[in-house]
């Protein structure tokens, strides 16, 4: 019996039967992998205490969000946010604390000033002692509200292009800031449209005419009594977006706008009172700091939302019945048709997977932080590299996942009260944001092809590429369909894709700069195997993070054994939707295919049965998912009824278009004609 | 009518600069007297303000895009006479609005609804009544967006006219016709969509008031989603299975009034309304319709085919392939509109490629267009070739629909089952593809992408829902399957060890799919193929050839596997159509925007700020976010509100 389920008790709710029978008999105990999931009963337990203080205050209530308008939306967001802020002294959370994060999740990352966190990040990062004492007190109490402007309209991944200029001034020991076309205005920074007083602004900067590069500045931007903006500075909302539109992400065009020497982010490089220019330690501990928030974001914001869409997903389709599988039977539960499961249960293990590849990479930055503290900066390359590549597959397949959990709820999950465009909408943002995937997988593509040549050369290489130096296995030796569910065949598998494909970059890389021609022509030549080769090690890694931590769970509840059947779904899925590259070099056979396939599909009939236990088990309240599809008790459409009428459209005065339009139109348009 | 005699008289790329908008700066934007001459000095001025990037890759396209324009369009004289009927919305202040994005739904709604009602005032005005004339009017109004009286008028009368009785057309048609009657189509309801059999809806006659009583007898049998039944419509077609003397009869279409005429206010036993906010269609109030022992006369259930006798007798249809024709032509309009769909995010994201420069390829050099990355041209010059074959499937299936409509009015339907499961299949098949290509084209315009101003968003949006209505695009695949013999080894294979046929279809259902996926591809590579001999111009098929040869081998090297595995090619094959879709990258390069250009996009049409004809993006972004609802005040009201007081208390 579970313990707290304070929202989702079934027995003190009615559900649905379609979707009760589904949670009777799950082969594993389900409580016990939510507290696996969540890292720790402790951690469950804090969890749904502030979700329970979340959900209970009618203040966070989402319920009327797909009815807000873009002004709405914002207002709602800045009014949850001072609210928030307010609760989380009154309940002595801390800001770093697991609580903050537990907020956010329960509040499905609905509430402004976002921004605000990195904007005192960043000053922590990049700022000397007397900075940080000056401006965190400011920004801890809300004196000033931040933003972070770094990106330009015509300039983002490519920092060195940015156009925005802070030239020095010795005679008022001042810089001064400027914007000097359009493409150079900044140009999306989240809280900078409405909210924000001061920003940290990334600009080329110029001391007597020579440019030093880009250097953060703060800036205050609107005047601190009235909010109306500060001289010399144009600042706005850059309009709706796909999504975001609780944020009011901004453009900020600076004209003449001075500030004092002392606010340049001073802890790697200083200008001094006569123009000299000092520079000092190692950005790369900043470095690392960015590389930090692009693997939060993951654990924090992607993956979580592909987990939801998976709940939502599956439950619906259990509860929804369509056609017959039998002649004269009832209608079959979508669920039940080979060609949902397919859609949704390899995404299932997608979200699974990535799950656990987080916390396989959450370790490897523990370890790598410790070092880096120690100023021992030789993990970084590899750091760096791993994250990036991870961070363009984990977003680009959870995207892609959401919108196939989407679809898979056919019309219903065209209505915004299914709660699945906006997880879509969300989502497809990370794809460009933090990096665009394209530039990411390229980095990590540039990282492998130097550790192949020095792996092939002997030399030692970092140990998420070390299976470089091995040499690579010729051919799948698996004769019999089960052998092909052991994880270190699937593993050699994706091993020896992701050396072939490789190995095949590199060599056409080294045959092109042969025949002549330059570095940065055979590199630009060779860019789209190089990006298959940066996926194909990234999967690898997938792949075997999750077979080992399947290792690592203990043999009780069962849980292990379900476990065991969604990485080896995860595996073959991949398989079955890349069989190119397995047959390619002959490395596994026809026959083998066809047995790969067999045993793929077993598993989804295998899986299926504990399809709805598995995303219980992610553990969603029915606030955060905030779906007429996807609640725990299934009533799905008399939840969908009653929503839809709540809809301002359904509202008296809409009724107005009648009266505007469509009775003109009835009575006299075109009886005339 | 005069505005239809207006000619365009100037060269092919004035005409072009000009139905753009740019000659606007130099000329009133609604100039009646417009001259060749005017045009000719509007199209210098062009020289000056149209993007260097874009001029450039213009002037070094091979072809001549206004000829493939030609190609497209199916004739110069046809491409004339669309610009025409482009020009008469064009030019017409009462068609005007506010870019939609800064709007509410029922400000969309609104606007949708006006121009609705206009358009169809002015089709007949001008007397406008081919149907693709028609067509292009509508979809220059509406931006080839939904709106309000498209089940009134695609739907709705067209059932009236195939299934009505004469007595039944004397009654609805002419007041349909006028927009006394407004009507939707309700098939679709909450727990039951593509399984016709499985809907809840009854109409039970009545034989002593010789009436139809209609119920929604659970929640689950509320109609839902019917487009312009939440708010616009006073009648609707429902579908609803008919139980006349104790027995039922199976699915029947009936006349429903649902609002009272005059009032517009629901009839008592009629529950309606709209179904809330969805991820796009905003103009579009999908509606519910719950009935609570509603009654017709017996004579609103359309008759042509079946009919009830006023004593309850039952008289069945005599043939239920008539509707494959129906279908054939819907799934048609869903190909082209997936060839168009995809056609605008190209058009869009090409552009933008052109005229966004970013990092480095060469150490020290200023920075290149992305449109200069091999990964960029990889993610677009396959979707552009795409768009190109859909554009061609679309046009096939077309002709298709005439010629079985043709052989059904002769009698002959032997035909019909056949095509019926391949344009099922190819319905599936192009918006799939489609879909998925208007996202990748979103995402490769990197962040500007995700903002509404680049039109992409919203394409995406209103596109995406061909996936799942007019039949869901696995069971459509699956219907296709029946006629794909590939898979009837696995099915064997089953069928052996399985005890029903009906179990193994299901096992075998993801081969299916696939196997379906497979012929469809084949089919659209053999009508691209087909088209290329069709057009005169050489340059204009040298590179049509290249498109097409870039499709076919693209499709090849995403689907290795299955050529890998079948045999069909070896190892050192697949490694060469690797470097042979690169090398075609290089050859589409220098066309590609030329290649957009062609399909012949008015500015107020794409909607896009990134995809401009000018290219004049940057300035057009800020001037864009200006009207944003979040800068209407210079300090928003939520600092009043919110932010100062929490200020101030702490």
């Amino acid at each position: 019996m579970a313990p707290t389920r304070y929202l989702r008790s079934s027995a003190s709710r009615d559900v649905n039967p379609d979707l009760d029978i589904e949670r009777k008999t799950p082969s594993f105990d389900v409580e016990k992998l939510t507290t696996i999931l969540d890292g720790g009963a402790e951690n469950t337990r804090v969890r749904r205490a502030v979700e329970a203080v979340i959900h209970s205050d009618p203040v966070f209530s989402r319920e009327d969000k797909y009815f807000l308008s873009q002004n709405e939306s914002y207002e709602a967001a800045v009014k949850k946010a001072v609210h928030l802020k307010k609760m989380m002294h009154q309940m002595k959370w801390s800001w770093a604390g697991s609580e903050c994060k537990y907020c956010n999740r329960a509040l499905g990352g609905e509430v402004a000033f976002t921004l605000h966190n990195i904007f005192m990040e960043s000053i922590l990062a990049l700022s000397t002692d007397e900075q940080t004492a000056k401006w965190i007190p400011l920004a801890e109490n809300y004196r000033i509200l931040g933003s972070y402007a770094q990106t330009e309209l015509g300039h983002g991944t490519y920092i060195r292009g940015f156009e925005t200029t802070a030239t020095f001034n010795i005679s008022t020991q001042e810089f001064v800031l400027n914007t000097p076309k359009i493409s150079a205005m900044k140009w999306w920074p989240g809280d900078l449209g409405r909210s924000a007083t001061h920003t940290v602004v990334f600009a080329q900067l110029y001391i007597k005419g020579k440019c030093y590069g880009v250097h953060p500045f703060i800036v205050q931007i609107r005047s601190l009594h009235d909010h109306s903006p500060a001289p010399g500075v144009t600042v706005g909302d850059i309009g709706p977006k796909m999504d975001f539109n609780h944020i009011d992400n901004g453009y900020l065009l600076l004209q003449d706008v001075r500030v004092p020497r002392e606010n340049m982010l001073s802890r790697f490089c200083e200008v001094l009172a006569d123009g000299t220019y000092v520079k000092r330690g190692s950005e790369k501990i900043n470095y690392f700091n960015m590389i930090i928030i692009r693997v939060k974001m993951l654990s924090n914001e992607v993956v979580p939302t592909l987990m939801k869409a998976c709940t939502i997903a599956i439950r619906y389709s259990v509860v929804r019945r369509q056609s017959e599988l039998m002649p004269g039977d009832q209608e079959a539960k979508i669920l039940d048709y080979q060609t949902q499961q397919q859609k949704l249960l390899p995404v299932l293990a997608i979200a699974y997977a990535f799950h656990f590849m987080n916390e396989y990479m959450n370790e490897l930055f523990s370890k790598g932080y410790r070092e880096i503290k120690q100023k021992n900066f030789d993990s970084l390359p590899e750091l760096h590299a791993f994250s990036s590549g991870l961070k363009a597959i984990v977003t680009e397949h959870s995207t892609a996942g959401v919108e196939t959990c989407r679809k898979a709820c056919g019309g219903h999950g065209y209505s915004l009260l299914s709660g699945l465009p906006s997880l879509y909408t969300r989502l497809a943002a990370s794809c460009t944001y933090e990096g665009e995937n394209t530039v990411l997988l390229l980095q990590t593509a540039r990282f492998l092809v130097k550790c192949l040549g020095a792996a092939r050369s002997g030399q030692p290489v970092p140990p998420s590429v070390a299976y470089l130096s091995a040499v690579n296995s010729e051919r799948c030796l698996v004769r019999d369909k089960r052998d092909l569910l052991q994880p270190d065949v699937y593993v050699e598998a994706y091993r020896h894709v992701a050396i072939r494909v490789l190995s095949s970059a590199a060599a056409k890389l080294q045959a092109l700069v042969q025949s002549g021609a330059e570095q940065h022509e055979a590199w630009h030549q060779c860019t789209v195997q190089l990006v298959h080769a940066a996926k194909a090690h990234c999967h690898y890694h997938v792949v075997k993070s999750f077979a080992e931590a399947v290792e690592k769970l203990g043999q009780e509840a069962g849980i292990q054994r379900i476990m065991k059947h969604l990485c080896g779904l995860f595996a073959l899925h991949g398989i079955f939707s890349n069989t190119g590259d397995f047959l390619h070099d002959g490395y596994i056979s026809g026959d083998q295919v066809d047995m790969m396939t067999a045993s793929y599909l077993d598993l989804l009939a295998i899986v299926r049965k504990d399809a709805v236990p598995l995303v219980d088990a992610f553990d969603f309240t029915d606030e955060t998912l905030n779906s007429a599809l996807g609640s725990y008790d299934g009533h799905v459409y008399r939840r969908l009824y009653q929503w839809a009428r709540k809809s301002p459209s359904n509202t008296k005065q809409a009724n107005q278009v009648y009266e505007n339009y469509l009775k003109p139109l009835f009575q006299n348009g075109l009886s005339k004609l | 009518m005069e505005a239809l005699e207006r000619h365009v008289t100037a060269a092919p790329l004035d005409v072009r600069a000009e139905r753009r908008g740019l000659a606007g700066r130099s000329l009133p934007a609604r100039s009646p007297a417009r001259t060749s001459a005017a045009a000719a000095a509007a199209a210098a001025a062009i020289i000056i303000t149209m993007n260097p990037d874009l001029r450039r890759e213009r002037e070094a396209a091979a072809f001549q895009s206004e000829l493939l324009t030609h190609v497209l369009d199916g004739g110069a004289e046809r491409t004339s006479r669309r610009r025409e009927i482009e020009a008469l919305v064009l030019n017409d202040p009462e068609f005007q609005h506010e870019d939609l994005n800064f709007l509410s739904r029922s400000q969309r709604y609104e606007v949708a609804i006006r121009k609705s009602a206009l358009m169809v005032m002015k089709l007949r005005e001008y007397g406008i009544a081919d149907p693709d004339e028609i067509y292009w009017f509508k979809s220059f109004i509406h931006h080839g967006r939904p709106e309000p009286l498209d089940l009134h008028l695609g739907m709705f009368l067209p059932t009236l006219l195939t299934q009505a009785t004469q007595e039944q057309q004397d009654r609805f048609f002419m007041p349909a016709w006028n927009l006394e009657i407004i009507g939707t189509y309700a098939q679709t309801e909450m727990g039951h969509g593509t399984h016709l059999r499985g809907l809840e809806t009854t109409a039970t006659y009545d034989p002593a008031t010789q009436e139809f009583i209609l119920n929604s007898p659970t929640v689950t049998s509320i109609k839902w989603w019917p487009g312009g039944l939440g708010k616009t419509s006073n009648h609707a077609i429902v579908l609803a299975q008919l139980y006349t003397q104790g027995q039922c009869k199976g699915l029947h279409a009936f006349i429903v009034p649902i609002r009272q005429l005059g009032t517009h206010e629901p009839l008592p036993g009629i529950t309606v309304g709209d179904i809330g906010p969805k991820f796009g269609y905003d103009e579009m109030d999908n509606g519910y319709l719950k009935m609570d022992n509603f009654r017709i006369p017996r004579e609103n259930m359309l008759m042509k085919y079946a009919k009830v006798e006023p004593d309850g007798t039952y008289v069945k249809p005599l043939s239920d392939k008539l509707t494959y024709g129906t279908m054939v032509f819907i799934r048609s309009i869903i190909v082209g509109d997936s060839a168009r769909s995809l056609s605008r995010a190209c058009t869009i994201a090409i552009r933008y490629s052109a005229v966004r420069h970013q990092s480095e390829l060469k150490p020290g050099e200023p920075e290149p267009q992305i449109l200069d990355y091999q990964t960029q041209q990889y993610k677009l010059f396959p979707l552009l070739a795409t768009a190109y074959a859909f554009h061609f499937v679309g046009a096939y299936m077309k002709e298709t629909y005439l010629r079985i409509t043709g052989d059904i009015s002769e009698g002959d339907l032997s035909q019909l089952p056949e095509l019926h499961a391949l344009t099922a299949g190819l319905k599936a098949f192009t918006s799939w593809i489609a879909n998925a290509g208007i996202e990748e084209c979103r995402m490769a315009c990197g962040g500007h992408g995700y903002s509404r101003c680049s039109g992409l968003p919203d394409i995406y949006v209103t596109f995406t829902p061909s996936c799942t209505y007019e039949g869901e695009n696995t069971v459509m695949m699956l219907q296709t399957a029946r006629l794909v013999e590939a898979a009837a080894k696995n099915l064997q294979g089953e069928l052996n060890r399985r005890e029903s046929k009906e179990d193994a279809w299901n096992r075998t259902s993801v081969d299916l799919v696939r196997a379906s996926e497979a012929h469809c591809h084949y089919v659209v590579v053999k009508l691209f193929t087909a088209k290329l001999s069709e057009i005169s111009d050489a340059a204009v098929r040298a590179i049509m050839t290249n498109l097409c040869l870039l499709y076919a081998l693209h499709g090849i090297s995403k689907h290795t596997g299955d050529f890998l595995q079948a045999g069909i090619l070896t190892d050192a094959q697949v490694t060469q159509v690797y470097q042979h879709v690169k090398d075609l990258l290089a050859v589409i390069r220098p066309n590609a925007v030329a290649l957009v250009d062609s399909f012949d996009f008015h500015d107020s049409h794409l909607g896009s700020v990134l995809g401009r004809y000018d290219g004049n993006i940057y300035e057009n972004m800020f001037e864009w976010a200006k009207k944003s609802p979040l800068n209407k005040t210079e300090v928003h009201e939520s600092f009043h509100k919110h932010l100062k007081p929490m200020q101030a208390k702490l």
